[in-house]
């Protein structure tokens, strides 16, 4: 059902647990729906994400995704990890299941959710 | 995770599917090859498979203590449920087109009521308790005068469930109305007589009892007459169409007859390893649920839901150490659902999304049920580790 890449991500997630110095949290998805993902940013004066962790709620997709989602923005610019989509997700993945794509969705709108929470905080 | 030098395959998954008993596949090879004649042709080939097949169909019926003209071979499980509910309902629907069954029923059973209610049958789902009982109040209250058929399991393959069968067969019974059971999970692992449960159609599957995937069989009481299902021949006294399926008719009587003979040894030594797993597990790891009833429970099923995590990620860690299980939530279509069954017992959503079976089989040993306690310490307290709810629930902001 995965491939390998994936299995890896779930098995040994990178970036997984709370980051204690966050300044930016974004969560999304219900534990009713059997989802939940949140991301903890460090954001620094220049908007560049210097560290960046996740603690998710769900299947091995949804920790998978959270993993390389959550890779692919380290060290990135605020206005960088605004651009990465779902799609980057996936293919970052060498893909997913058709019924899993949702667990990537999950991942772009937490990234999101944590950006916007930090703009929200500097009050722009 | 797990080095390799502790490695194990550990097999838990035995209410989904079991090996062949050598025994069985011993009994079914000359049918493939060498005895392959097909038993509706007059010859002498088709007269050795013919022998075989009333061989076996005499035995089998005898083990459920039934008479032989009233086993149907079918191509298992799910077949033989769509023909119970939907040959009964045909059959009756001058009579009346209320069913009755339960919200916890396999798929097939399920799916049947569904399709006849998009026909205009009406169907009642009875509700659960929280151990996954059906109540005899609540048949009782459910039943009407234009009700036609009752269909309630004997085990439920999620929680492992007994059902009180033979009393909410009376009760059918005294209203008019038939009574099928599927008997799937229970058949082998506890004792199942017709005549005791006085039901009108039963319906078992080979391969949950050490016997090849791929052949079932309806019990149909002599004098009920549910409409046939798969028409095309005249096999099964013509109520069931197909060629039969000979190594596997004769392979599911030999495993039906091997389960019967060791029941009661197979039966104890399970439940004794399911016991044992269950009160490590619960001793062992912190905020777990025992899904089901303790007592009325077939004796392979263990069935926990693991708070915090999800279903779907703790049973694909505990494959990559070599132990197979199953989960209840399954996800579909980008919306995760969680089992019907732990639902219909009240479970809240995530609660239900972090279930899993395991199902222990007579080859299982204490050291594989050791193994696996050990492996779901590390894993629930890693995908804790990284769980919000986890992180919510130790700050106090959710209760359990």
């Amino acid at each position: 059902m995965y491939n390998e890449r994936v299995i890896k991500e779930f098995s040994n997630p990178q970036n997984a647990g709370e980051l204690k110095d966050a300044n930016a949290v974004g969560q999304v998805g219900n534990a009713s729906c059997g989802d939940i993902m949140k991301i903890f940013m460090k954001i620094n004066s220049d908007n560049v994400i210097e560290d960046v962790s996740f603690q998710t709620f769900g299947c091995a997709a949804a920790i998978a995704t959270s993993s390389v989602a959550t890779s692919m923005i380290k060290g990135k610019t605020v206005e960088e990890a605004l651009k990465i989509t779902n799609a980057q997700v996936v293919e970052e993945l060498g893909g997913l299941p058709a019924q899993k794509i949702h667990c990537s969705v999950l991942a772009e709108e937490a990234i999101k959710a944590a950006i916007n929470d930090y703009l929200v905080k500097l009050g722009k | 995770m797990s080095t390799n030098s502790d490695f194990r395959r550990v097999y838990l998954d035995h209410s989904a599917t079991t090996p062949v008993d050598k025994r069985v596949l011993n009994e079914m090879l000359p049918y493939f090859s060498d005895k392959f004649g097909n038993a509706n042709s007059i010859h002498g080939f088709g007269a050795e498979a013919a022998l075989a097949v009333d061989t076996a169909r005499r035995k089998t019926a005898e083990l459920i203590g039934a008479k032989h003209t009233e086993i149907y071979f079918t191509s298992g499980g799910t077949e033989a449920d769509n023909w119970a509910i939907k040959g009964a309902a045909f059959a009756k629907k001058s009579v009346g087109k209320h069913i009755i069954t339960s919200s916890i029923e396999h798929p097939a059973v399920i799916a049947s009521c569904k399709q006849l209610e998009a026909q205009g049958f009406e169907v009642t789902y009875l509700p659960v308790n929280e151990k996954g009982l059906v109540s005899t109040t609540e048949l009782k209250k459910a039943l009407r005068p234009d009700t036609v058929l009752v269909s309630v399991m004997l085990a439920n393959n999620e929680v492992g469930t007994v059902q009180p069968v033979k009393e909410l067969c009376e009760i059918a019974h005294k209203a008019g109305a038939l009574f099928h059971t599927d008997a799937v999970q229970a058949m082998g692992s506890v004792p199942v007589s017709v005549k005791d449960l006085g039901v009108d159609m039963l319906t078992f599957s080979a391969h949950k009892f050490y016997g090849p995937k791929g052949v079932g069989a309806l019990y149909i009481r002599g004098g009920v007459k549910p409409d046939k299902f798969v028409v095309g021949g005249h096999q099964e006294r013509t109520m069931r169409g197909g060629t039969t399926n000979v190594p596997c008719v004769v392979g599911m009587a030999k495993a039906l007859e091997l389960a019967t003979e060791s029941l009661a040894e197979n039966a104890a030594h399970i439940k004794k390893l399911r016991d044992y797993f269950v009160s490590e597990v619960e001793k062992k790891i912190p905020h777990v649920i025992y899904n089901g009833d303790r007592e009325k429970r077939l004796p392979q099923n263990a069935n926990f839901s693991f708070e915090f995590i999800e279903g779907e990620s703790l049973l694909l860690n505990l494959d990559l150490c070599g132990i197979a299980c199953s989960s209840g939530s399954a996800c579909s279509s980008g919306s995760l659902e969680p089992s019907h069954v732990l639902l219909a017992m009240g479970l809240k959503h995530e609660t239900a999304h972090g279930s899993i079976r395991f199902t222990f089989g007579k080859d299982n040993t204490k050291q594989d049920a050791d193994y696996a306690v050990e492996k779901l310490i590390e894993i629930v307290s890693k995908l804790r580790a990284i769980s919000p709810l986890f992180a919510e629930f130790k700050e106090g902001i959710i209760n359990v």
